[in-house]
């Protein structure tokens, strides 16, 4: 097992937003989160990457079986955890290829690797950079500055290819892309999919689905996963709305 | 009142030729003399405490013969330095080493004009620079301070930018960290002129800038941004004042500071609207992160308006590195340390970027990202 959120309660602010979660997810798997606005999506992406703003209140998650909540939220990117952002950051002065070393690099050096110096990193990042089809200009230019929302995403799959992670997060990728942006996107992630990683697709929206096929898809609604099914469940959603689940929510 | 300038005065006197000069330096250190160093009971100096420097002893670097003669032309443009406006430039205009630009009209100079100014240990330097850029000329200014001791300089730039003439200013203070640096720039612009400056902070005990921006014509245009970046027990202090006395100019101003341990900033800025200066357009952000409990800015940025028909925003903010921001980098496996620094790195480049000359700027990055411990290799 990769990954294990047991009976998890978490929350922002002194209010409690996760009630009770549980989640597995082993190697090999993509799992689609979903679910209505304030339904806790976010929430749970923030908790998993270590956001200090939020609290866990109770229950455990166990990474690769270690506590993974005991780690800072650095600690946790170089033993393999990944998040790409909503809305990524702009790091102005420090160009692409420059950030992606320091981090590549500070991962390396965690695993007691050797680290890339920047020719041969340069050649390395050439390589990732053909997954989502981005341009090497791009590595010159300021981290996600006067980045297109959908470079800014791209950007994102970019980093993820670069630092190879075990368990990746994708919260609300798809958000604010065209279809065009969102397929290059989809297609970087089904590339990176392997049997030595998983995937956490956190989406409010089916359409995503169409192109990542997901082995698992789980409803979340008031803090808790109240439907979960393979596939065909994201279709079924789409088809009924989050209604259908909201009740499912109430009634348990 | 006596001090230790009075016989140096007396003695640099006697090699000024020039009646006009002569007549005007004694007139200034008549000013000086009666109104001595600025303490901090003046409002103006409330958060700058000079006593560090007039308490130190300095031997005024030799003799009028650094100066230029300057041209009758321009002696009335040197007139018009505001000698009053505290004892420094009072003791600058009487010191004075002058040095006349003149920028031919509708002349573009291919080459940036580069003026480095650097002293010796207890020595005092007064330049005092005069810039005509003519009607339709275009210059880039590079106005460097790299002294490496503890050192004493009293600089003015007087700046005239004449209609539809386009200046580029970067002023670069990278004084030693035992040095005492003052500095007065003043700027007068004409119909339709632009003048883009950017002022990096970097050196200095003691550091003050006064920077004094004056429309006198329709059409005009400023850019007066900046960055003080201080550590230890530096003191960076900065007054400017925009000033929008005729209609339909521009101003754009950004300063940020970054200041650690326990150093100390200070960013006064005032906009003036003039009650006949409509369709003004002026705006003003004054950012710092203060990266040590013990470091402290005191920002004051000021809007005075006399008239409706103006758009005019300004700001101020002092704090931290912003969370998210943080924790972004900190999920690309970045430790903490590394994060905070590239960030702060991020926010000063952000006005050295403005730089177009590549070495400055590339060494400025250099210096900063030095003092933040972080190696960027491309």
């Amino acid at each position: 097992m990769l990954l294990e959120v047991k009976d998890l309660h978490a929350g922002i602010d002194g209010k409690e937003i996760l009630k009770g979660l549980n989640l597995q997810v082993r190697k090999g798997e993509v799992h689609a989160i979903m679910g209505p606005n304030g339904s806790g999506k976010s929430t749970l992406s923030k908790v998993l990457a270590g956001h200090p703003s939020y609290e866990v209140i109770s229950g455990e998650v166990l990474y690769e079986g270690k506590n993974l909540l005991d780690l800072e939220p650095d600690e946790r990117a170089r033993e393999g955890v990944f998040m790409a952002f909503q809305y990524p950051v702009e790091v102005p002065g420090v160009s692409n290829s420059q950030f992606l070393r320091l981090a590549y690099n500070q991962k390396m050096l965690h695993h007691g690797l050797e680290e890339l110096d920047p020719l041969e990193f340069n050649d390395y990042l050439k390589e990732k950079a053909k997954v989502v089809d981005m341009d090497p200009q791009f590595f010159k230019r300021s981290v996600n500055e006067g980045f297109s929302g959908g470079e800014k995403k791209r950007n994102e799959i970019l980093q993820m290819a670069v630092l190879e992670p075990k368990l990746a997060i994708l919260d609300e990728t798809d958000s604010g892309l065209d279809i065009d942006a969102l397929r290059i996107v989809a297609e970087g992630v089904n590339t990176l999919r392997s049997p030595d990683n998983a995937i956490i697709l956190v989406t409010h929206y089916q359409r995503l689905l169409n192109f990542i096929v997901p082995d698992m898809v789980h409803v979340l609604a008031n803090g808790r996963i109240v439907k979960e099914g393979g596939k065909d469940l994201a279709l079924e959603l789409e088809e009924k709305g989050y209604d259908w689940v909201k009740g499912a929510a109430s009634s348990k | 009142m006596e001090t230790q300038f009075t016989e140096q005065f007396k003695e640099f006197l006697r090699s000024e030729t020039d009646p006009v000069l002569r007549r005007l330096r004694e007139v200034a250190f008549a000013v000086f003399a009666g109104a001595g160093f600025p303490t901090v009971k003046d409002e103006d100096w409330k958060y700058t405490n000079v006593a560090p420097l007039v308490s130190g002893q300095w031997s005024v670097a030799r003799s009028v013969g650094q100066s230029q003669v300057v041209p009758d032309r321009d002696i009335d443009l040197v007139k018009r330095f505001e000698t009053a406006r505290n004892g420094f430039a009072a003791l600058n205009m009487a010191f004075a080493a002058f040095k006349v630009i003149r920028i031919a009209k509708d002349t573009s100079v291919p080459e940036p004009i580069e003026l480095l100014f650097a002293t010796d240990e207890q020595v005092a330097i007064f330049p005092h620079i005069l810039v005509i850029a003519e009607a339709g000329s275009k210059a880039i200014l590079i106005e460097s301070y790299a002294s490496t001791a503890k050192s004493f300089t009293n600089a003015a730039v007087q700046i005239i930018v004449e209609d539809n003439a386009n200046l580029t200013h970067y002023r670069v203070q990278r004084e030693s960290s035992e040095a005492f640096h003052v500095g007065t720039t003043e700027v007068s612009l004409g119909r339709g002129s632009l003048y883009d400056s950017t002022n990096i902070n970097l050196g200095g005990a003691l550091s003050r800038h006064d920077i004094d921006v004056k429309f006198t014509a329709e059409g005009g245009e400023a850019f007066v941004d900046g960055l003080y970046m201080v550590g230890g027990t530096q003191h960076a202090d900065t007054h400017s004042i925009i000033d929008h006395t005729v209609p339909n100019c521009t101003s754009h101003q950004t300063y940020k500071g970054v200041l650690n341990d326990s150093a100390r900033g200070v960013f006064n800025g005032k906009v003036f609207v003039r009650e006949n200066a409509h369709g003004t357009d002026a705006q003003q952000s004054n950012k710092n992160l203060l990266l040590s409990n013990d470091a402290r800015v005191d920002t004051k940025p000021q809007l005075e308006i006399f008239n409706d028909d103006v758009k005019c925003s300004h700001g101020a903010t002092v704090g931290q590195l912003e969370e998210e921001e943080l924790f972004y980098l900190l999920t690309r496996g970045l430790p903490d340390s590394l994060a905070r620094n590239l960030l702060t790195y991020g926010f000063a480049e952000a006005i050295i970027r403005k730089i177009g000359i590549d070495s400055i700027r590339t060494s400025l990055d250099e210096a900063v990202l030095n003092r933040l411990n972080v190696k960027l290799e491309v």
